[in-house]
């Protein structure tokens, strides 16, 4: 396989998961807006934060409007995050590697940007908010689906995972960075209903709140939050989970190229530091540095991976 | 598909029987649906100078154009001796030039012509194989009477089309192909892949990789690139994935470079190489002349085949077929006024509102003049340029196009077409695809079919003998 058409296929897969992330934390942070007003504004920060759009959106417009803010992250052509910039970067690299795509892959993705395209065409008002962030969800869903049904299981599959996990590790492990001080036990007043909000928004912008319940009980702790977004491997969306997944597919490249890669030797560290982690120790070490360091490390497995595959000459 | 006397000709009887039993509301509904279709599957093509996300879609005509079998055997058996008359011609021009000794092509023509890359003197493909593929543009303008517009041997597209429209219709009117014996177009991106093959460079070890080398996402045929690669099962590459190693191209894949045999490139012979032609391209691979020289790669079409396709050299192609066949040839071709020979240009100046002209090196419809849909103020302006520099120009009379009809709200009517067949040329054979992409003037009267022009297409069929 040409090494471009692997970065386009991994490029492809991040920019759909970046794609569905975004929408999550648009939600999460529409929910909020909604029934605590007073909170709001801080709220658009941090998701303005947490997509990494901050520092252009305060060049632009600089009140946290909810108006504002979700214009910006849903059809802003001139945000680079925005849904419909990065639908559209994912459309393109999803052209580029049009051969290593089944018809059916193929046609979800064009049919979900020509979707998206009339969806966004118009600014989305507030109460059609919901339903449009539900579109979003659904066509990558569909995607994701034709993916797993049509796709042979070759090289091109594995870095399509590969493209998925990385991107999605990124994305939990930026929604904890940006919220990692609510999760504090120093701050944390246990069972006040304001940490009770908050703390159902982390679990709101992974779609988990019911997965937490399921496993947690109505027992809502912080401790047990961040265990679950990091540690836990049956979360799909914890940093574990996603690492192992990461693993899983360089182990794979390795098996079918019989070549070992530097990426294969980083991903396989990451992933026993997540595998042998324990929450108290985190903790003690300071849950802060822990996201940074994780997301250094993730960030540099990526370079490591474009490298190994030549996805540039 | 009406003859003179308003009766149905021949060869459409079948479908017209069933078009007349069927309600219009129906194939209307269905031509709706062709459109999704289309979209859905990504079947555009982008548009030049306006905003990149403007892929546009091309108007597709519901009813079939069709083709008796009588009739497309005169006309692929004229098609074979006009490719292998090129062919020839092509190999003699970049060796022995025996057609300019002769006196039977002027010198000048080959000498002062961009076209003619003094690159491939001398060099022998391999093969012998200039012409791999070639897509000759006819009109018809009545029974068994052909006329040839252009001979397009540099890289012709628009066969993705001929593939999609069939399927369409497939997917629309199964009916019809149960009905009405049809003869298959689907085999062409195997016979491509074959064809290619087939013409595979000395230093290929055993089965020939093959590459379609496209200019990028933003062409205006990209989709037809991708659409290639994947149905011949081969890659789609660009000029950056490529580079010259130990003498061979070779394309740059997640385990290291693997060596390309047959390189189908969709990127003109002016961006193929910096070192060689265009030093700013960045289209290109650096050095691929010199692998090609050398027996590392076989590039389709050749360097230099814009030779046998120019416009100046068109009037020529009868002279050219007889030379090089020895029989007269079995297509017309249309009467040609060289703008750069003073008594012509005279003729066409006098009668600029009846002629076309175009220009000599242009292609894609833009920049010719259609003399009888011109306005005067057009053809006054036209005239201006003509004057400017008459070398550039070529003229034509506006041939009596026959037409066919297409579907409208009003029901069926008349509009002009023209054909490009497909004709892919290897060592052992000549195929020539039955039927090929049909171009429709969509606006009533006019003449120009190109896609650039908002001209649209239709399925072609020619029936079973």
């Amino acid at each position: 396989m040409l090494g471009k058409t692997a970065g386009g296929l991994f490029w492809m897969f991040r920019y759909l998961e970046r794609s569905e992330n975004n929408a999550r934390l648009l939600d999460a942070g529409f929910r909020i807006a909604l029934t605590r007003s007073a909170s709001a504004s801080e709220e658009w920060k941090s998701v303005l934060k947490t997509a990494g759009s901050v520092i252009d959106y305060d060049a632009q417009h600089g009140v946290y409007e909810s108006k504002k803010v979700i214009d910006f992250l849903l059809r802003d052509l001139s945000n680079p995050s925005s849904v419909i910039s990065i639908m559209k970067a994912a459309r393109d690299n999803a052209r580029l590697v049009r051969t290593a795509l089944t018809r059916e892959v193929w046609e979800a993705t064009n049919e979900g940007w020509i979707t998206l395209k009339e969806l966004l065409d118009q600014p989305v008002p507030e109460k059609d908010l919901p339903d449009a962030l539900s579109i979003i969800r659904k066509q990558n869903a569909l995607v994701r689906g034709a993916t797993h049904g049509t796709m042979l299981r070759n090289d091109g599959f594995y870095f399509t995972q590969l493209g998925t996990f990385m991107e999605r590790a990124d994305n939990t492990a930026r929604i904890l960075d940006v919220k990692y001080y609510l999760l504090l036990p120093s701050i944390a007043k246990i069972g006040s209903s304001l940490d009770n909000v908050q703390w159902e928004t982390i679990l709101r912008s992974v779609s988990a709140q019911r997965a937490y319940r399921w496993l947690n009980g109505a027992q809502i702790s912080p401790a047990n939050i961040a265990e679950f977004l990091i540690l836990h491997r049956q979360m799909p969306r914890s940093l574990a989970y996603c690492a192992q997944q990461v693993d899983e597919s360089l182990r794979f490249l390795q098996e079918e190229y019989d070549v070992e890669h530097k990426s294969c030797r980083l991903a396989r560290e990451l992933y026993q530091g997540l595998k042998s982690g324990q929450i108290d120790e985190i903790f003690e070490d300071g849950l802060h540095e822990y996201i940074e360091g994780f997301l250094n490390k993730n960030s540099s497995l990526g370079a490591q991976i474009e490298r190994d595959y030549r996805f540039q000459g | 598909m009406l003859g003179d006397a308003k009766s149905v000709r021949e060869p459409y009887l079948d479908y017209n029987q069933w078009f007349e039993d069927e309600d219009p509301a129906r194939i209307h509904r269905k031509a709706g649906q062709a459109e999704a279709f289309f979209r859905k599957t990504g079947i555009t093509f982008n548009v030049y100078g306006t905003n990149e996300a403007d892929e546009r879609l091309i108007p597709f005509d519901v009813v079939p154009r069709v083709i008796s079998a009588r009739e497309w055997r005169k006309l692929s058996r004229g098609i074979e001796q006009r490719v292998s008359a090129l062919n020839a011609f092509l190999h003699d021009i970049y060796h022995r030039q025996e057609i300019l000794r002769a006196g039977r092509v002027p010198f000048e023509l080959i000498a002062n012509n961009e076209a003619f890359l003094p690159q491939m003197v001398g060099v022998d493909p391999p093969g012998g194989i200039y012409t791999h593929i070639v897509g000759t543009d006819i009109v018809r303008t009545g029974p068994d009477e052909f006329f040839v517009l252009e001979d397009n041997a540099r890289t012709p597209s628009g066969v993705s089309y001929m593939l999609e429209n069939r399927e369409t219709m497939l997917q629309m009117f199964p009916e019809l192909f149960s009905r009405i014996p049809i003869q298959q177009v689907s085999n062409y991106p195997i016979n491509l892949r074959r064809s290619l093959g087939a013409c595979a460079p000395p230093q290929c070890e055993g089965k020939p990789v093959v590459a379609v080398l496209t200019p990028g996402i933003h062409n205006s045929a990209y989709f037809e690139h991708s659409f290639l690669a994947d149905q011949m099962g081969a890659e789609l590459v660009e000029g950056h994935d490529l580079r010259v190693v130990d003498g061979r191209i070779a394309m740059r894949t997640t385990q290291g470079y693997t060596a390309i045999d047959v390189l189908y490139r969709r990127v003109d012979d002016e961006y193929l190489d910096p070192l060689n032609f265009n030093p700013d391209s960045m289209l290109g691979v650096p050095g691929i002349m010199d692998v090609y020289r050398s027996g590392g790669i076989t590039i389709a079409n050749a360097p230099g085949t814009g030779i046998a396709d120019d416009k100046a050299l068109y009037s020529y192609m009868p002279e050219i077929v007889e030379f090089y066949t020895g029989e007269k040839p079995l297509l017309n071709n249309v009467e040609t006024f060289r703008c750069s020979d003073p008594q012509h240009l005279q003729y066409v100046l006098d009668n600029l509102a009846e002629l076309v002209v175009k220009e000599v090196h242009g292609s894609g419809g833009y920049g010719m003049l259609v003399g009888p849909a011109a306005s005067k103020a057009e053809v006054e302006e036209f005239r201006k340029k003509l004057i400017e520099r008459p070398s550039n120009y070529i003229a034509q009379p506006t041939l009596a196009l026959s037409t066919v009809p297409i579907f409208t709200e009003k029901g069926l009517a008349p509009r002009h077409v023209d054909l490009r067949p497909f004709v892919l040329m290897s060592p052992e054979r000549i195929d020539i695809t039955p039927g090929g992409l049909t171009r429709v003037a969509m606006t009533e009267g006019s003449l120009v079919v190109n896609s650039s022009q908002g001209g649209g297409t239709k399925d072609t069929w020619v029936l079973e003998e």
